[in-house]
């Protein structure tokens, strides 16, 4: 039931509990206290809400920073990730595999407040060694989600 | 100028869902419920493969019945999931569909007169195959007390000293019912004592949800006379593709095999190299699927049953068959004023043969998101008419 479980409630957090029961053929007790669980194990760390902020009137621009770092000794690079994560504008810090060390993701009101962040408090550190910054143009897919119009289903519509 | 036509192919009724067809294509805004096919695409790996083939080239005709390395699969496949077990070389055909391998099953088996059982309601090919195969079906009507599964007792009323052959389609279009083993069993039974022959339409196999699907072909004595027939349609999303396979013992096989050869030289070829992937690594893609569809069967049979409609739980297909006698319309009347009034279209009962009078089928190959919508308006539909009734 788990992994069911997750893979619905993945898509859409806000489902109902009593349709989750209906659709997983359990009792909404047994959901329930599953949940608990998994809030408890970590497994479940929070329930979001996908908004695309390109469709509201709020400035808000997205950048994705790679980072190369000179790791510590003793600490490897989870000391860096920490100072850089504690920023409450750095929405995801990836440690990951290829030419850069750290893939850092931002959000910030404009262009201009995004670099001033890479400039003050990311390249400042001492052992970032250097920073490359992409800003998102355009979302098109977030978190499993289309944000383009839906596509039309092409089947006949009646079929034996 | 003479009649260019043949008659028998004349009075072949046309498809009860054509009609219903014409009127839903040209309502702008209709949602329809009455799809027979998947509503996922092709798993990608798959398509990818179907690709592949064909950057390399892969566009010539394969043997005649198929791929020596698809039927290897095929037959690993059938041991793997359902305990069956056939030889690659001369007990599997790959056909152009399951609807092909239906088709040159009958035509290899009957002769003129010989009697076709087909319980019904039933898929809309097995009545006209058999009469273009020169057969005469005689229909079996399935009975909702039973979960519209079929009895012994049900055979042996039907059967005369011209049957030949039994059709059996489980997991069941249009009714979702299944055949669990010991009702397999029971029938098997009354089949090997009449000394008949049974197509198996099992295209629905891996969309069963109560317990693993079982092939009447596993049951002892039933091999050597049991034709089954499969396919990648509605498992691996497959529809377009057009590709299916039966298996069987060696001289139904071959005779098959020799239809087939004439009629239609071999299956696409790059359908068969897409399906050597589906059946290697499309496990996981079929699971995943078949748990869409049974959260969206459980959804559907829940809202039915809050509505107090009678309706049996389906444990096969993509299909509920829920009963709508205590309005006192036809099939077709229901049907044709909901679409009118909802803009909603199922099919109804009737296009599936006679005993369908009084039901319809829901097809549940679509979005929780569109299937909520469309039972929304179906909920209202039904209040509304027996806020009527009760005037």
């Amino acid at each position: 039931m788990r992994e069911e479980l997750l893979m619905v409630i993945e898509k859409n957090s806000r489902i109902d509990l009593k349709e989750l029961a209906i659709i997983l053929g359990v009792e909404e007790i047994d959901i329930v206290n599953e949940l608990a669980t998994m809030e408890k194990e970590g497994i479940i760390c929070g329930y979001h809400t996908l908004i695309d902020w390109d469709k509201t009137t709020i400035d808000k621009v997205t950048a994705l920073i790679e980072v190369r770092v000179t790791p510590q000794r003793g600490h490897g690079f989870d000391a860096i990730a920490e100072r850089i994560y504690k920023y409450p504008e750095v929405r995801a810090v990836y440690l990951i595999s290829g030419g850069y060390d750290l893939l850092v993701i931002l959000d910030g009101k404009n262009l201009r407040e995004v670099s001033q962040f890479v400039s003050d408090k990311l390249s400042t550190q001492e052992s970032i060694l250097s920073t490359a910054t992409h800003f998102v143009l355009k979302k098109y897919k977030d978190h499993g989600t289309i944000f383009e119009k839906k596509s039309e289903d092409e089947r006949m519509v009646i079929t034996p | 100028m003479r009649n260019p036509l043949s008659r028998e192919v004349v009075t072949i009724k046309p498809s009860g869902i054509r009609k219903f067809f014409d009127i839903v294509s040209e309502m702008k805004d209709a949602i329809s419920l009455g799809v027979g096919e998947p509503d996922f695409d092709t798993p990608w790996h798959i398509r990818d493969e179907g690709i592949y083939s064909l950057e390399k080239g892969r566009t010539f005709y394969t043997s005649n019945a198929g791929l020596k390395e698809l039927k290897i699969e095929i037959c690993n496949y059938l041991k793997r999931r359902f305990e069956l077990e056939y030889h690659y070389k001369d007990e599997v055909i790959v056909t152009v569909g399951g609807s092909e391998a239906i088709d040159i099953a009958l035509r290899a088996m009957l002769d003129p007169g010989d009697e076709v059982l087909i319980p019904q309601p039933c898929y809309v090919s097995y009545d006209p195959c058999t009469v273009l195969a020169g057969g005469k079906p005689v229909p079996i009507q399935l009975k909702q007390e039973n979960q519209f599964r079929l009895t012994p007792q049900e055979i042996l009323d039907a059967v005369t000293e011209k049957t030949k052959v039994l059709i059996l389609a489980f997991p069941n279009n249009p009714t979702g019912a299944i055949m669990e083993k010991k009702d397999l069993e029971a029938i098997a039974k009354v089949i090997i004592e009449k000394d008949l022959f049974v197509i198996s339409d099992e295209i629905y196999a891996e969309l069963s949800y109560a317990e693993n699907h079982v092939s009447i072909a596993s049951i002892p004595g039933m091999r050597e006379r049991t034709i089954v027939i499969n396919g990648f349609s509605k498992s691996y999303a497959m529809t377009g593709w057009r590709l299916g396979y039966a298996c069987g013992p060696e001289e139904i096989i071959e005779q098959m095999t020799k239809i087939h050869q004439f009629a239609i030289m071999c299956a696409p070829t790059t359908s068969q190299y897409a399906a050597v992937e589906a059946l290697k690594n499309g496990d996981e893609d079929v699971k995943r699927m078949r748990e869409a569809y049974n959260q969206r069967r459980r959804y559907l049979v829940h809202v039915f049953r809050e509505l107090g409609l009678e309706c049996f739980e389906p444990f096969g297909a993509f299909y509920v068959f829920p009963c709508i006698r205590e309005f006192g319309m036809t099939s077709d009347e229901f049907a044709t004023r909901f679409l009118q009034e909802e803009k909603v279209a199922v099919v109804p009962g009737t296009a599936f043969g006679d005993c369908g009078e009084g039901f319809l089928r829901i097809s549940y190959a679509y979005s929780m998101e569109d299937l909520k919508l469309a039972i929304g308006r179906f909920s209202d539909f039904v209040e509304r008419l027996r806020a009527e009734q009760n005037k």
